[in-house]
């Protein structure tokens, strides 16, 4: 059994068929990259995945466990016991919360869920209050870690509108990686920035790689896509056209839309380079 | 010189009812406006709708005639007289009718701000509260940790300006009676015949409402720390 299985994803806007039974294996540590022209249902895949839509129909499991569709006792102990997240998410738009520093973006939903965790031991009064205060510390020190890994110990202090967009968008990794997701989901993560500062964001990412990060990447960045994953996912009308490894789909293609859309994508480089 | 002194004093009694119904409308009509503002957005058609027409009614008609028709209502509906309203409440006229005048304010500015809360709520990118979800927060933990402070921040500056017409709508209060500032300065001109009170009463206005716009611009700055 693979670490995630998903199996047959539907999901439609009103008339509009969006995903049309989309299935994938994954294992622990490996890095999928999902590619396909604008509209493909990509996003729409990865807003499923960590529960921003409801799937019409299908099924995700996750090292075993279901958790999607969830009964109500699946959904109890959800919330109980949840020390990590399942899927992290990274946006295209970053979403840092504005009025917070890059430290706090970070440290916010872990205070918060070390507030649950002691709730759920039924800790209570001056006990918890002095737990919470610790947890609160550790929380700290852990996000500055963090935010180190991704080169930005000189700006914990600072607030997101003084930071540039590839500055962002690691705050917005280091976020995501603060809860320790078992698999973490990258939509686009370099489209909103200028293309110079693409390429410290693309580092990161090979950084958590190279640690053996489970991720899924959404990305046009086709270069990108060849080095850093172990599986190129081509989607196409809402189906997963071609699905192998990077030389597989770059350089073997097996289908026409395939081709069609490399040689598309390609043409685009050769002209942005010209 | 004694006159003055007289004078003064009674429009600052009179500033006292001012103030009283200026906080009261403020501390009832700050909540109150949110939780309309919750209702006109709610997914509940019936619930949303009668928000809605309650809202369009009370902005779309006078302050004034809002004030005496809830002062006619225990009467006219309830068949209970003022004074045994007041007996019945222990209470003496006079508070009954501020308790009106500031019942039918606290309605109506709850309106206006929810119609402000709600604006400032919506302009809020989905991106926050799905950034919020992806982190496992709960609806109410996103909607406190992460939308307040900026809705807040959103909604100061047309909030500011309602404060401000609400010192000036206050003289409406005189319509039951209320002796407020405008009020007490009235009787003062008629009592000492001249005109001076209404120049006292208008450096009151000016002074409150100028250490009220310093106050609230001081708050501004200091939640303007960030950019959006
Ligand atoms: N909330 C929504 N309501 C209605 N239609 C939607 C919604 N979200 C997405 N769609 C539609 O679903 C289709 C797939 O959108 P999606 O964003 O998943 O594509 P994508 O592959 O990520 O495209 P891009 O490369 O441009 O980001 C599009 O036709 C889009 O208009
Ligand atoms: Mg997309």
């Amino acid at each position: 059994m693979a670490f995630l299985e998903v199996k047959d994803i539907y999901k439609n806007f009103g008339e509009t068929q969006v995903l049309k039974g989309v299935s994938f294996d994954m294992e622990k540590g490996e890095v999928f990259s999902i590619i396909g022209s604008s509209g493909n249902g990509k996003t729409t895949l990865l807003r499923c995945l960590n529960f921003l839509e409801v799937a019409d129909g299908g099924k995700i499991t996750v090292d075993g466990e279901q958790i999607f569709p969830i009964d109500a006792e699946g959904k109890k102990r959800a919330k109980v016991d949840k020390k990590r997240l399942t899927f992290g998410m990274v946006f295209q738009n970053f979403n840092l919360f504005p009025q917070y520093t890059a430290l706090k973006n970070i440290t916010l939903a872990m205070d918060v869920r070390s507030d649950n965790l002691l709730k759920a031991q039924n800790v209570k009064g001056a006990e918890k209050k002095r737990l919470l205060k610790e947890a609160k510390e550790k929380n700290e020190e852990t996000a500055k870690q963090i935010l180190t890994r991704v080169g930005l110990e000189n700006k914990m202090g600072n607030y997101p509108c003084e930071l540039s967009g590839g500055q962002q968008q690691r705050v917005a990794i280091a976020r995501a990686l603060a809860l320790s997701p078992d698999i973490l989901c990258f939509d686009e993560p370099t489209s909103a920035l200028d293309p110079e500062l693409t390429g410290e964001v693309l580092k990161v990412i090979k950084q958590l790689r190279d640690e053996g990060r489970t991720m899924i990447i959404v990305t046009h960045e086709m270069e990108f896509a060849k080095n850093v994953s172990d599986k190129i996912i081509f989607m196409a009308d809402g189906v997963i056209e071609e699905m192998g490894t990077p030389a597989q789909i770059f350089d073997a293609p097996q289908s026409e839309k395939t081709r069609a859309f490399l040689s598309r994508s390609n043409e685009q480089e050769a002209g942005y380079d010209a | 010189m004694e006159q003055f002194w007289d004078i003064i004093i009674e429009l600052t009694e009179g500033f006292g009812n001012t103030l009283l119904l200026f906080a009261v409308t403020l501390v009832f009509a700050f909540p109150l406006g949110l939780l309309l503002a919750f209702g006109s957005m709610s997914k509940f058609k019936p619930l949303k709708w009668f928000v809605k027409v309650l809202i369009w009614v009370i902005r779309g008609t006078p302050l004034m005639l809002q004030i005496l028709l809830v002062s006619f209502i225990p009467q006219y509906v309830f068949h209970v007289p003022t004074k045994e309203l007041a007996a019945a409440l222990n209470i003496t006229i006079n508070t009954t009718m501020f308790l009106f005048v500031a019942l039918a304010f606290v309605i109506n500015y709850a309106c206006y701000f929810s119609e402000i809360y709600r604006a400032g709520i919506e302009a809020i990118p989905v991106g926050q509260y799905e950034a919020g979800q992806v982190l496992g927060l709960t609806k109410n933990q996103i909607f406190s940790k992460i939308v307040l402070m900026q809705v807040i921040r959103r909604i100061l500056p047309p909030m500011s300006n309602e404060i401000i017409t609400l010192v000036k709508d206050t003289s409406l209060a005189q319509i039951l009676g209320v002796i407020d500032l405008l009020n007490a300065a009235k009787h003062a001109v008629n009592h000492y015949v001249i005109l001076t009170p209404f120049v006292y009463a208008t450096i009151f206005y000016l002074i409150f409402n100028g250490l009220l716009t310093l106050l609230l611009g001081w708050i501004e700055k200091k939640l303007s720390y960030y950019k959006v």
